[in-house]
Parts: C-alpha cells; sequence; structure tokens
C-alpha cells in the first residue's frame, strides 16, 4: 500500500484550498499501484503545484504527486532530443543542459513547473509568435491510463490521445515520460530591447508591427493607470545573445550567475496591497525602465524575473488571488482590451503589473489555451465580491470571443467554459473511451462540467 | 606507463563510490552529492530496474560513470563475490562506501513473529556487518577510503515503539566503533551517520513525526560528513542534543514513558 497523506491544498494562488489524500509515489511503477489501490474513488495528477487555481486539486479524492518522479532518461546531444520522467522540473532540465548549450524550446514565465505538468497545460512562453506551445517540441510521451494500459503518444502514434492530453489538464491518463526537443543556444544571455509606451494602443501597434523581429516578446501593463494611460507598458522584446555579444573576458558564456534569492517570510496582511500602493508600485516601475535597445540581460532575469522571490504568492495575504489570463482575437482584440482594463482599474482590485502578449497560430491541442490574438494576465487578489466581478469579465470575454486558461482559471463556470472550448465535445468522447469510470477527476474539471461529479 | 602520463599531464584518478542500498530516496541524493562532486558510482541492491533508471539519471545529470550491481544484503555468501566484482567493475577505484539500506519492519508484528524480528536484525545488523567486514578489509589492504554507514537515532536508546529497529541500529553503531578503532591505523575512516526523521517513502504521511528534513538536505550533510572523515554526525546536527536529552532520562521514568 502507498503512503499517503491528507492535507489541505492549493495552487499557486492559494485559491481555492481543499483537503485532498496526497500519494507521493517514488518509482514509476508505484502509480498504476496507486490508481489501482482502490483508496480513492478519483485521482489527480500534481507537478510541482504551480497552476494557480485548482487543477492540481481533488477535494476529497486523490492527488498523486509527482515530486519524486524526476528522473532523467536520456539525451542525444546530435538531435538535443531529451528524455525524462514527467515530474523533472523545467529548472533541473536548465540546470543539466543549459552549461551544456541548451535551452527549452518553449519556457512559460517560472521554471519551477514539471515537463508533464507543461504538456498538461500545453504551456506558452514570450516566443509563442514565433513557435507555439511546447507540445510542437514533444515528440512523444508515455502516459498511463487509469484502465492499466501505457500509452505511447506522438503526433503520429495514437495521435487523438497525444492531442487531447495536451493541454488536457491531466485528465485523459497520468504522464510518466517524455522526449522533449531541446533548443541550442550560444550563452546564456538574450539581448532586450526595451520599448516604453505611454497605453495600449501604443503596445499592441507596436506588437503588430514589429514582434516578428524577435524571437521573445512581452510586455508588462500596468492595469491601474486611467484615462490617456489606460495600459501604459514596457514592452521587453529580445534575441538570444551569440559569444561575440558577450563583452570580452566575460569567462564561460553558458554560465549563468547564482542570483541572491530572497524569500516572503509570511503572509502579507490583506490591506497592503490597495489601489494606492499597487497604483504607486506600478507608476515606480513605469518610471523606472527606459527605452533602451540591446540589453545584454541573463535568461534567468529575463525569463523566471518572480523565480528569485520565493512564496511571491504571500504578497497577495492569507486569502490568496486569482490569476485571470484571457486571450481575445484580433478582431475584437482592442475593443475587448479596453474595456477589461477600463473595468479592472475602475474597480480598484490592486493588481499588480499585468502581462500582455500577442499570440501566434493555435496548437492542434483539444483544450489547448492560445489562438492568434492577444493574451493578457491579471493577478487579483481574492476579496468579496471578486467571484462577480470575474462573472462580469467572463461575460465580456464572450461577447468578444476571449477565451480563459485553465492553467490559471479558479472560477468560472461549466456554461462559459463550453461556450470558449468549442471542441470540449471531442474531448469528452476521447476521455469517455479513456477513462470510463471517471477515475481521473479534479476540482476544477467537477466545477467545469468536464468530469462527471 | 600510459600515454597520459608520458605527455605528462596524467589524467585525474578515478575515484568510485560505492553505494550499497541504492534505490531509496535518501541514497538516491547521496549517489547525486557524490556525482556531484565527480564521483563515478556503483549503485548496489535489489530493485535491479530502478537501479537502472537511477545510474542513468546521474550519468546524465553530472556527466560520471555510473553502473547497477545486484546485491542482496541476506544473501551473505554472495557478499564476497560482491566486493571482488565491485573492485574489478571501479577498475580498483573505490574511494569509499555508503551503506544505506536497511530495513525498519512492523515493530508489532516482530513481537509476535520471530521472523519478522530476525529479518529486522539480519539486514540491519547481520547483513550490514558481513558486508562491512569485507569492505573493511579491503580497504585496509588499499591503506586507505571511507565506510560510511546509515545507523540511526533509534540506536541510541531502546523505545517501545521500534526496540527491534533500533537493536539492530545500536547493534550497527557498536561494530561501527570498532571498525573505526581498528582501522585507524591503515588511514580507513569509519564514519556513523544518525538520521533523524527524513522525508522518505518510510515516514510519508505518518503521524508524530517532527522536524522532518529533506533528502537532499541530509545526503549534503552525510557527504560532508564522509569526505571531511568525521566520525559520527548526527544529520541534522539538532538530533544531538534531541538525543542526548533523551538518553540523560533514567530508566525509572524512561520506562513509565510512552515514546
Amino acid at each position: 500500500m502507498e503512503p499517503s497523506e491528507v492535507r489541505p491544498l492549493s495552487g499557486w494562488g492559494r485559491y481555492p484550498v481543499e483537503t485532498c489524500r496526497i500519494f507521493r509515489p517514488e518509482k514509476p511503477a508505484s502509480v498504476s499501484a496507486v490508481l489501482d489501490s482502490g483508496a480513492e474513488s478519483s485521482y489527480i495528477a500534481r507537478g510541482l503545484g504551480r497552476s494557480y487555481g485548482d487543477a492540481s486539486l481533488n477535494g476529497g479524492g486523490g492527488v498523486i504527486s509527482f515530486e519524486r518522479l524526476n528522473r532523467l532518461i536520456a539525451f542525444d546531444p546530435a538531435t538535443a532530443v531529451l528524455e525524462c520522467e514527467a515530474g523533472v522540473s523545467l529548472a533541473e532540465i536548465l540546470d543539466c543542459f543549459l552549461p551544456r548549450g541548451y535551452f527549452l524550446p518553449v519556457t512559460p514565465g517560472t521554471k519551477f513547473v514539471t515537463l508533464g505538468g507543461a504538456i498538461a497545460h500545453d504551456v506558452h512562453g514570450k516566443n509563442h509568435h514565433r513557435v507555439g506551445t511546447i507540445s510542437n517540441f514533444v515528440l512523444d510521451f508515455r502516459l498511463q491510463t487509469p484502465q492499466g494500459d501505457v500509452l505511447i503518444c506522438s503526433p503520429r502514434q495514437n495521435s487523438d490521445v497525444f492531442w487531447a492530453t495536451v493541454g488536457g489538464a491531466g485528465l485523459t491518463g497520468l504522464l510518466l515520460s517524455a522526449r522533449l526537443r531541446l533548443q541550442r543556444v550560444e550563452t546564456a544571455h538574450v539581448l532586450v530591447d526595451f520599448l516604453k509606451v505611454p497605453n495600449f494602443e501604443d503596445a499592441i501597434a507596436a506588437m503588430t508591427e514589429s514582434d516578428h523581429l524577435y524571437e521573445f516578446s512581452v510586455a508588462w501593463i500596468d492595469c491601474l493607470a486611467r484615462g490617456k494611460a489606460l495600459g501604459r507598458s514596457v514592452l521587453m522584446r529580445a534575441n538570444p545573445a551569440a559569444r561575440g555579444d558577450l563583452p570580452p573576458g566575460r569567462g564561460n558564456p553558458l554560465s549563468l550567475r547564482r542570483r541572491s534569492e530572497r524569500s516572503i517570510p509570511f503572509d502579507f496582511p490583506s490591506g497592503l496591497l490597495n489601489p494606492f500602493t499597487v497604483g504607486k508600485f506600478n507608476a515606480f516601475f513605469y518610471r523606472l525602465h527606459r527605452t533602451v535597445s540591446g540589453r545584454l540581460v541573463d535568461i534567468d532575469s529575463f525569463f523566471y524575473p518572480l523565480d528569485s522571490i520565493r512564496h511571491w504568492n504571500r504578497m497577495y495575504g492569507r486569502r490568496g488571488f486569482v490569476q485571470y489570463q484571457l486571450v481575445l482575437p484580433p478582431e475584437t482584440g482592442r475593443e475587448g482590451l479596453a474595456k477589461v482594463l477600463e473595468r479592472v482599474s475602475a474597480s480598484g482590485r490592486g493588481s499588480f503589473l499585468g502581462v500582455l502578449k500577442r499570440f501566434g497560430s493555435a496548437g492542434a491541442g483539444l483544450l489547448s489555451f492560445p489562438f492568434p490574438g492577444y493574451t493578457l494576465a491579471l493577478d487579483l487578489p481574492v476579496t468579496d465580491g471578486l467571484v462577480p466581478f470575474l462573472r462580469g469579465l467572463d461575460a465580456l470575454l464572450l461577447d468578444h470571443g476571449g477565451r480563459l486558461y485553465l492553467a490559471k482559471d479558479a472560477a468560472t463556470t461549466p456554461e462559459t467554459f463550453a461556450a470558449m472550448y468549442p471542441r470540449l465535445d471531442e474531448f469528452r468522447a476521447i476521455r469517455a473511451r479513456l477513462d470510463p469510470k471517471n477515475r481521473l477527476s479534479s476540482s476544477q474539471a467537477r466545477r467545469l462540467g468536464i468530469a462527471a461529479s | 606507463m600510459t600515454g597520459a602520463e608520458k605527455a605528462g599531464a596524467p589524467a585525474p584518478a578515478r575515484r568510485t563510490v560505492l553505494i550499497l542500498g541504492a534505490a531509496s530516496a535518501i541514497a538516491r541524493a547521496v549517489a547525486g552529492e557524490f556525482g556531484r562532486r565527480g564521483y563515478d558510482l556503483l549503485l548496489a541492491g535489489r530493485d535491479f530496474e530502478e537501479l537502472d533508471r537511477l545510474a542513468a539519471d546521474l550519468r546524465l545529470r553530472f556527466g560520471v560513470k555510473t553502473q547497477s550491481r545486484a546485491f542482496d544484503a541476506l544473501a551473505l555468501d554472495t557478499h564476497g563475490a560482491f566486493v571482488e566484482a565491485c573492485r574489478k567493475a571501479s577498475e580498483d577505484s573505490l574511494a569509499g562506501a555508503v551503506l544505506c539500506f536497511g530495513y525498519l519492519g512492523d515493530q508489532s508484528v516482530a513481537q509476535k513473529d520471530p521472523t519478522e524480528a530476525r529479518r529486522i536484525l539480519d539486514t540491519n545488523l547481520g547483513g550490514a556487518v558481513s558486508i562491512l567486514s569485507l569492505l573493511a578489509n579491503h580497504f585496509e589492504e588499499k591503506r586507505g577510503g571511507f565506510l560510511c554507514a546509515l545507523s540511526s537515532v533509534a540506536g541510541d536508546r531502546g523505545r517501545q515503539s521500534n526496540y527491534f529497529y533500533g537493536a539492530a541500529k545500536a547493534g550497527l553503531t557498536v561494530f561501527l566503533q570498532g571498525l573505526r578503532n581498528r582501522l585507524f591505523r591503515s588511514g580507513v575512516r569509519v564514519i556513523t551517520i544518525k538520521p533523524g526523521f527524513v522525508d522518505t517513502q518510510m515516514t510519508y504521511g505518518k503521524p508524530g513525526l517532527f522536524l522532518v528534513a529533506s533528502p537532499q538536505a541530509v545526503a549534503r550533510l552525510i557527504v560532508e560528513a564522509a569526505l571531511k572523515g568525521k566520525d559520527q554526525a548526527y544529520v541534522p546536527r539538532f538530533w544531538q542534543p534531541v538525543m542526548l536529552l533523551l538518553r540523560l532520562i533514567p530508566e525509572r521514568i524512561f520506562k513509565r514513558m510512552k515514546l
């Protein structure tokens, strides 16, 4: 019998909190042993718990933590293909392979996610406009199904299961291992162009005009600025630095300086983040930046600015926060974004800087989040009235043809979700075949009606 | 003379560490700490499939040579050949060995069933003494190296909740003291490690545990102790005063306590 622990669990946003029975197998064979043990009626896989809402929770049920299923299996330098267990974190991959000249082909804004979690949410990064999501670099993976099979899935083999699992939030099976093609780099640095723009219209114009010149592009947006400054932003766009871009005598071009690590030691009092303090912070951030080009920035600072502050989620106080990430199509994007920003800034729901990015083409994952257009991510502290406020934003999104991201969502409804994901029925059909007894389920899947409750 | 010596730049000597019972979470972390420091690794244990996965993982992470070998603590008659095979497999480059295997067993079963009691004693004491003795002879002959063994705070004082396991580990601790005394003259270091609660499969979800340390933190301390040639180390270190206090309680009071 696999040992387990019952305790309250939450995602990175620390909302909601639910009591789950957690299993933490140390060997791959134990995963099916847990599934077959009958200890709980349903299970969901969990990596490092960096999805924000309830995607990795299973209130009153089982959670299988992949923390200890993190062995590297094989690496071929000729093809840059790495095979590893699903619990390997992107941080481990970087530690191991960046010094040898390989970077992740796609990375979200934190490296503290597992490869399994990255595939289950089909994550995107600052290069989405160029290369799409991480599934474009996954050669294949091994999936433990609730019926006891291990399926090898790729875009060619079991392709329907592959495209349901990619972005499928763990509801088709348990990812055991995967093969990922890494990206060769000459240095551990990028050359960044910073561009300050006075409002979001200009931000979008700049992205549309010149994103194609950059491998990586993202903007930090001040969601509390109003009027003419609505959505003022700092665009940060970059290309990989070549060896010759480094100043002479720099030492090993692939080594990173160890960043000093800070930690938020306790929950900040909830009142600390209010429209006044956050507004000041955002204004300071905007003033701090200058429009400059060609600045050499190391990979850690550019891709993972918040990773150096451990427990930064504690800033939002004990009640936690929701990260609301949306995407809007190009035709309605400007109008939709303007309305969302107006509502957020008028509500005074203190959000630190939001993130704005232009997406490239959509992937083939049935429940993958990105499609062409604009994505905006905002952190909203949990306060009274937040859920009704989010419902209002949901309605606005639906009106403009937008959608939400399962890795972040903590509050939307089954109807809204179904309207946002037109291929949900195809997903359900594949799921019914793979998991007829509903042995895989999460709090989120039940809330959204993806799995039976 | 080898080619490298002729060229005047001797290749750095190979150093290999043998990990006994390498499939556990602590052992895996210990192997990683040695790998990080450039040691080649021989991973020994019963779960061969797991050892092979681990060997591949450590090879990829640290670029060191790794091999897995079958080892069963209870099969005493195989231990001689095992040590010889390790010597050959490492091209006689064994720098030390870390004994990580152990069997906690089930105290309540052992109280009723002598076979469980015997299994606890045979694994933790009998098997350990057998393999350590053979390795001791090997290192004594080479006049160098280290033998590091995971004993337990459970061996510091007998408690009703785990005295079979505790008795075996207490025996191991005394055995290591004697071995250390014997091998001092030949320059072989013997290190006794006494881990407190560690966050592993053995402890996961168990109620009433406190100050639980991660396998990585414990492994760092173990490897530091082994390489510095400490005689004995509690890991983490705060277990030393905790156990000192526990040992100081007079027996006539201790016997009444629920521990």
